[in-house]
């Protein structure tokens, strides 16, 4: 009986232990990448090229950091985050819904 | 329990009680006079307009004072009346059904009532100070920045402070209802008034920033010389109705929802049948918060948004009727079969049904861009919108306080007094609203102080007036019905209506801890459930155990007093610099308040569990 419990616990040691790494190796590379996105933003302004395309790219590129800071650093990725997640992305619509308005009708 | 003990005090203590309170179902209480005494006020305006467009000509208030009428009506019938009212339910009942000793923060929920309460008082104010606000309760610039007085400001400062309060509310009950059901309790189980309740939340949540906004850029254009809607300045006055509406459309699903939810679970009760198409009302009602942001600007059709921006949220707000329509069908299938007990709360509900039906089916004639056009800002969108406000809201307000007053007070409504003022009060509000529509058909606009003689206005006006009356006299008799239960009712039994839901598994009125041990939810209706398996109350989910509760606090009343103070600086500082000591005394206070409770650790007290089992069932 003791034995069957210390197996499991054992086991359930080095499953944490797996998830653990996985998630390091996760951070890594998300951190890489991030690192990567500032120099190419930096140096896309830096070689001046056309604004046309800058602007977009520097956008998607903000969108993607942003995502990687919310769900690999802050950890919106694991259990338990459905509800703070639906919330922000509801709260982020609205928002977004308000910007085209005031863009588009208003001032367009 | 604690209030028993209270009144053998005295009426000081009982007032102390009141003011330091944390408990929900005191907050409650307070939600309910607070809000039912701005719906007496906002129902005397009323009857004032109505008064004074009985007959053509008359001259009853002067038109100044009329536009501060119409204004103050419409704001204290929505904000200060509406809101504080659907608060009070949702603090009474949402705790008990989803099985939690009080909300999530109790601090908070007695900080947003105290912010509600002197919001409202700040705005009511203004008319012994010089005028009321008579911008429209929409507050349109330049009509509201050009507004000579202070009553605009009043109306700035006063919604600015009260709104936080409700923000603050709808946080605290995402929150409870998040976090706080009792287990077993999926969101699949909830109760439909806890699921409106949860949606109503999330659109506080996303719907009162945009009011915060507005009345924040309206506040530095009127008091601190900015040009945010001053067009020779570069600003545009446009902002203020896209800002405002933006909350605007969401907040009157905000007033709906949750009597919907009420109108649910009030149908399955009387009909004594599960409610049909849970998942489908669950759904709708999503689909309702999902969509109402999407249709703010079918208020603004006639501003010149374009073809295509029109036809957008035409269709967006035609695709509305659908949810609403699952609805009612879904109440009618309810009932369909049922064993209905025609219960005043159920009069209430069916009555509902109809009435809300013809404001829904209207608004569907309004969402038709180019037929708005002939409609706009005349009598038809009065009709329409009280249709659905008077005919779904205070319908809901009334039935959900007959249903649930036993929890809140511990007595039945008497239910011939309830059927008494519900008639008077049906017939004339139908009497008063139905011939808006063909008054505004006509051409008669709204807003205007008078008509003239030979505009063929005269007969429906006075047909509208007679009815007005009569919803007076059914409001008068349903307050007499509250004196007369008080006086002469029984106690009621923990359980009145044979419900189906956790907050009749408890005594009425609860005791302040509400339930002894956290209650184990094996299904929707988790009362019924164990009602048909011949059990007398739910099965516990926890042995008998101590209870954390959190300490009564003086507090946020605090808070809101140095607010409701640093309002008349803001207001006045405009005329005179030594105002801005009240802005400074006010927002100390407030501040200091807040470090107070920073600084000072509250951790709360416990309910021994000794102490539980001598209390027997927990009278």
């Amino acid at each position: 009986m003791t034995d069957h419990t210390d197996s499991t616990s054992k086991h359930k040691i080095d499953i944490h232990k797996k998830e653990h790494k996985e998630e390091m190796i996760h951070q890594v590379i998300s951190f890489t990448l991030m690192i990567l996105f500032t120099f190419i933003a930096f140096g896309m302004v830096i070689l001046e090229i056309s604004s046309y395309f800058v602007k977009p790219v520097l956008i998607l590129l903000a969108v993607v950091q942003v995502v990687f800071q919310l769900y690999y650093f802050m950890h919106m990725k694991n259990k338990g985050h459905t509800m703070p997640a639906m919330m922000m992305f509801s709260g982020i619509a609205v928002a977004i819904l308000t910007i085209i308005t005031f863009t588009t009708i208003i001032w367009w | 329990m604690s209030n028993a003990i209270a009144q053998q005090r005295g009426l000081g203590a009982m007032i102390w009680d009141y003011i330091t309170t944390v408990d929900h179902k005191k907050i409650a209480h307070l939600y309910l006079v607070s809000g039912g005494f701005f719906f007496l006020i906002g129902g005397l305006e009323a009857m004032i307009i109505r008064i004074q467009l009985m007959k053509p000509d008359n001259e009853f208030i002067s038109a100044g004072l009329y536009n501060e009428m119409i204004t103050m009506h419409g704001t204290t019938m929505i904000f200060l009346a509406a809101m504080p009212l659907i608060f009070a339910l949702m603090n009474a009942v949402v705790p008990l059904q989803i099985g939690a000793r009080d909300v999530a923060f109790p601090f908070l929920n007695s900080l947003g009532f105290w912010l509600f309460l002197f919001g409202g008082l700040l705005l009511n104010v203004s008319w012994f100070t010089g005028g009321a606000p008579d911008a429209g309760w929409t507050n349109y610039a330049p009509l509201s920045t050009t507004s000579a007085g202070h009553g605009v400001d009043y109306y700035v400062m006063g919604l600015q402070i009260s709104g936080a309060g409700t923000l603050i509310g709808g946080i605290n009950f995402l929150v409870t209802i998040i976090n706080m059901r009792a287990p077993g309790m999926t969101y699949m189980r909830m109760p439909l008034f806890t699921w409106t309740t949860f949606i109503t939340s999330v659109l506080i949540l996303f719907a009162f920033p945009a009011l915060t906004v507005g009345l924040f850029l309206m506040m530095f254009d009127r008091m601190f010389g900015s040009a945010f809607f001053d067009v020779t300045a570069g600003g545009n006055e446009i902002i203020w109705e896209h800002l405002f509406w933006i909350f605007g459309h969401p907040e009157v699903y905000i007033l709906i929802l949750p009597l919907f939810g009420a109108f649910s679970d009030i149908i399955s009760t009387f009909s004594k049948k599960r409610l049909f198409g849970y998942s489908a009302m669950v759904f709708a009602t999503v689909l309702i918060g999902f969509l109402g942001f999407m249709v703010w600007a079918h208020h603004m059709f006639t501003v010149g948004l374009g073809p295509i921006a029109n036809s957008i949220f035409a269709v967006s707000t035609m695709a509305i009727a659908v949810p609403t329509g699952i609805k009612i069908f879904n109440w009618l299938f309810t009932m369909w079969g049922g064993s209905i007990k025609m219960s005043a709360a159920m009069l209430w509900s069916i009555a509902f049904i109809p009435s809300f039906t013809i404001g829904g089916m209207t608004g569907v004639m309004l969402a038709s861009a180019a037929a708005d056009y002939q409609y706009h800002d005349t009598y038809f969108v009065v009709g329409h919108f009280h249709y659905v406000i008077v005919g779904g809201v205070v319908f809901g307000i009334f039935a959900a306080l007959h249903y649930w007053w036993p929890k809140m007070f511990g007595k039945v409504l008497n239910e011939k007094l309830g059927h008494l003022a519900f008639w008077p009060f049906f017939i004339g509000f139908h009497l008063t609203f139905f011939i808006q529509h063909f008054l505004g058909l006509m051409g008669m606009p709204r807003r205007y102080w008078t008509y003239f003689e030979g505009q063929s206005l005269a007969t429906g006006n006075m047909i509208s007036t007679v009815g007005a009356f009569l919803m007076a006299i059914g409001t008068l008799i349903f307050l007499y019905n509250i004196v007369y239960t008080a006086i002469k009712e029984p106690q009621a039994s923990a359980d009145p209506w044979d419900g189906r839901t956790l907050e009749w598994s408890i005594p009425s009125t609860p005791p302040f801890y509400n339930f002894k041990q956290t209650p184990l939810v094996r299904g929707l209706d988790p009362l019924w459930i164990e009602k048909m398996e011949g059990r007398k109350g739910v099965t516990p989910a926890e042995p008998l155990g101590d209870i954390h509760m959190p300490n009564a606090s003086v507090l946020p009343f605090l808070m809101s007093l140095g607010l409701f103070i640093a309002g008349f600086g803001f207001i006045y500082q405009v005329d005179h610099n030594a105002w801005f000591i009240a802005v400074a005394v006010g927002m100390g206070l407030t501040l200091g308040s807040m470090l107070t409770r920073s600084l000072k650790d509250d951790l709360g007290y416990h309910i021994h569990k000794e102490d539980l089992v001598e209390k027997g069932d927990g009278k």
